[in-house]
């Protein structure tokens, strides 16, 4: 009897291993995506309808409640620094010398004419926090076989109430992912590229974003450098650094 | 005949007083409706034409499906030669390059913070080349309240109404926060330097005002326009002549298949403008000729009556030997005179009313507080060719139709009658 216990055992085990539930696929995504701190400096190109664009950015995030970031190029951009705590964002333009205060709905409002939001670009949620998911099969995505999930939000506040998401089975990064509002309405398609090992962990460095309600050939989101877990002083994450 | 018809009108009160006051009352009123309605629409399409379709507006077609939205990432580009083309392909219209522009003003405290904020509508106008036609099309002159027009870059105008709402002064600082076209936000910075009143609601709800370039820098559109608006001379609005320039300008600016070529639309053509002057036209003119036609039922009526009133004097002149027809012609000389009367003085006094409200107009601001589209506060008159003689119709051909009807009697009655008639 016992020489038969250990082997159902560890069958149902190995089982377990190879078909792992969504949260537990969330969670791996999650610990791939999502870190404590971040500090990256990227690019984006921005292609409109008329023309292309290229700006670049130095952020800095804190969990999933602050961020910092503060533009390099183009010259008509650079200088130009936000902040955002919680649900409030602080913008500086150094042409005016002003900090304008914008929250709300305004934060869905589009970053430089680019397919990111404000929450797009400076927000690092942990998936696990915000979203329930279900495994709805297995989809071949480019060369990758992936989990289709389909996550909805538990937490009312969060900008897309509902993901679906193709998730790379052997790395646990999304690939592609849909991005629905409340009423079904999809929003944005993120095609995520370019994975690499970067400090223990697979992180894609290349996003292209696409706005779906919007004209254009959307926004590709370039990671140049990243570093994961790394102190940063308090000070970054205050209004006196925006005048910096 | 006429002399001694004229000396009976004018010493016989009872017989001429009441069909000339009723006569000159019903023209006086005519006149004065179609003066009105032509100044209504007169007016709504002025307005319209000066602060937003012009005679012909140009744009790119994407901008054009989507003008309500002020889409400024679909705006015309290399501005400078088109200009330059225009000028010298249609030299007859005035251009003038605008930006339409939303954004929030947002006013800081002494600290830098943001003090008060209000979204506003934005008038990117050529304010400091030296050319003044868009100050006198917006009437900034007269519409200033407080402060000044711009005089030097980086000055803002903002209607009264908002600047209250907000609490800012003539002076003080505001940044602009909007998107360039390029879809950037946009922050610059700016110096109030009056405010205006136009006296229309949208425009005075949250409106400002400044200077073209400066809104190219601010909204990053160098070399670029929103729109470029063309005016027949005297800014009067001619369909057949802005036909001709339409027909002319395509075979100018052919699109050749480039989505974002340059396009043109009459004033009919935009905003919905064609259906609203052709239905106020149209509700004007039906307006006009049911008021024509009671007036002239009231004064055919008047035109009756008289012949009735007279029926005893018909009788004695009949008795004494005066022809039928004699005294037939003599009632119909007598209506054509009053009739002539009472229509110029009907006139005189209908057009002096309406020059006097042409010039001054009627103030109905507070019946329109929340009104959402362009349509002018203040209404005016009109005074056309056809007011000259519209007052006619009633006041001349009704009362001698009336009285030619009342006179047929005069032939039904009998001399032999006449007598015990007179003695009745």
């Amino acid at each position: 009897m016992k020489n038969l216990v250990i082997p159902a055992f560890l069958m149902c085990f190995s089982l377990n291993a190879q078909n792992p539930s969504a949260k537990e696929i969330i969670e791996k995504v999650d610990k791939n995506m999502s870190a404590d701190s971040r500090i990256f400096t990227s690019k984006m190109i921005i292609h409109n309808k008329r023309n292309s664009r290229t700006v670049e950015s130095k952020s800095w995030s804190q969990g999933e409640k602050k961020s910092y970031s503060e533009y390099l190029a183009p010259p008509r951009e650079q200088g130009t620094k936000m902040l955002k705590l919680d649900d409030q964002l602080w913008i500086f333009s150094p042409s005016t010398d002003r900090i304008i205060q914008i929250s709300g709905h305004m934060l869905r409002q589009s970053v430089m004419g680019s397919d990111l939001s404000y929450e797009d670009m400076m927000e690092d949620p942990h998936l696990l926090n915000h979203y329930t998911g279900k495994i709805d099969g297995e989809e071949k995505f480019g060369d990758r076989i992936c989990w289709v999930i389909t996550m909805t939000a538990y937490t009312p506040e969060i900008a897309y109430q509902k993901q679906k998401v193709w998730v790379d089975k052997n790395r646990f990064i999304p690939l592609k992912k849909e991005l629905y509002a409340k009423s079904g309405i999809l929003l944005k398609k993120m095609e995520l590229s370019d994975v690499n090992l970067i400090q223990g962990r697979w992180f894609p460095k290349k996003i292209l974003f696409k706005d779906m309600l919007k004209d254009g050939e959307g926004t590709e989101f370039l990671i140049e450098e990243i570093n994961f877990n790394v102190p940063i002083a308090d000070y970054i994450f205050s209004k006196a650094s925006l005048k910096k | 005949m006429i002399r001694f018809l004229l000396k009976g009108i004018l010493r016989d009160k009872q017989r001429s007083l009441l069909p000339v006051i009723v006569v000159t009352i019903g023209v006086m009123l005519t006149v004065a409706m179609f003066t009105w309605l032509k100044g209504i629409l007169n007016d709504s399409i002025d307005l319209n034409a000066r602060f937003n379709s012009g005679h012909v507006k140009i744009m790119t077609t994407p901008y054009s499906k989507n003008v309500d939205q002020i889409p400024n990432d679909l705006a015309l580009t290399g501005v400078d030669t088109l200009m330059a083309k225009l000028k010298i392909s249609f030299p007859e219209l005035k251009w003038s390059e605008r930006i339409h522009f939303g954004g929030l003003i947002d006013a800081p405290d002494s600290n830098g913070e943001t003090r008060t904020q209000g979204p506003a509508v934005g008038f990117g106008i050529d304010m400091l080349s030296g050319n003044k036609s868009e100050i006198e099309r917006f009437n900034l002159g007269k519409a200033i309240v407080r402060g000044n027009i711009p005089s030097h870059h980086g000055e803002i105008l903002m209607s009264e109404e908002f600047s209250q709402k907000l609490k800012i002064n003539p002076g003080d600082t505001v940044t602009l926060i909007g998107s360039t076209m390029n879809g950037s936000m946009a922050m610059y910075n700016y110096k109030v330097c009056g405010t205006v009143l136009f006296g229309t609601g949208p425009m005075d709800h949250g409106s400002v005002i400044v200077d073209l370039e400066d809104v190219r820098i601010a909204l990053d559109m160098d070399d670029a326009a929103g729109e470029i608006v063309g005016y027949l001379p005297g800014n009067y609005y001619d369909e057949e002549k802005i036909d001709q320039v339409v027909t002319r300008f395509n075979k100018v600016f052919p699109s050749l298949g480039d989505e974002y070529a340059p396009v043109i639309m009459t004033l009919r053509q935009q905003n919905g403008l064609g259906k609203m002057i052709d239905q106020i036209a149209g509700v004007g003119s039906f307006a006009v000729i049911i008021f024509v036609l009671s007036m002239s039922l009231v004064l055919w009526n008047a035109g009756l009556l008289g012949g009735l009133r007279r029926y005893t004097e018909f009788g004695t002149r009949l008795a004494i030997g005066e022809d039928y027809s004699h005294i037939y012609k003599t009632m119909i000389y007598e209506s054509i005179l009053i009739g002539i009367i009472g229509s110029l003085a009907g006139t005189s006094i209908g057009l002096l009313g309406s020059l006097y409200m042409q010039k001054h107009g009627l103030d109905l601001s507070s019946m329109m507080k929340n009104a959402t589209i362009l349509m002018p506060t203040v209404f005016h008159t009109r005074i056309t060719a056809t007011a000259f003689f519209i007052g006619f119709i009633p006041g001349l051909f009704s009362t001698v139709i009336g009285t030619m009807l009342s006179g047929i009697g005069i032939y039904k009655r009998k001399t032999a009658q006449l007598f015990k008639e007179l003695e009745a």
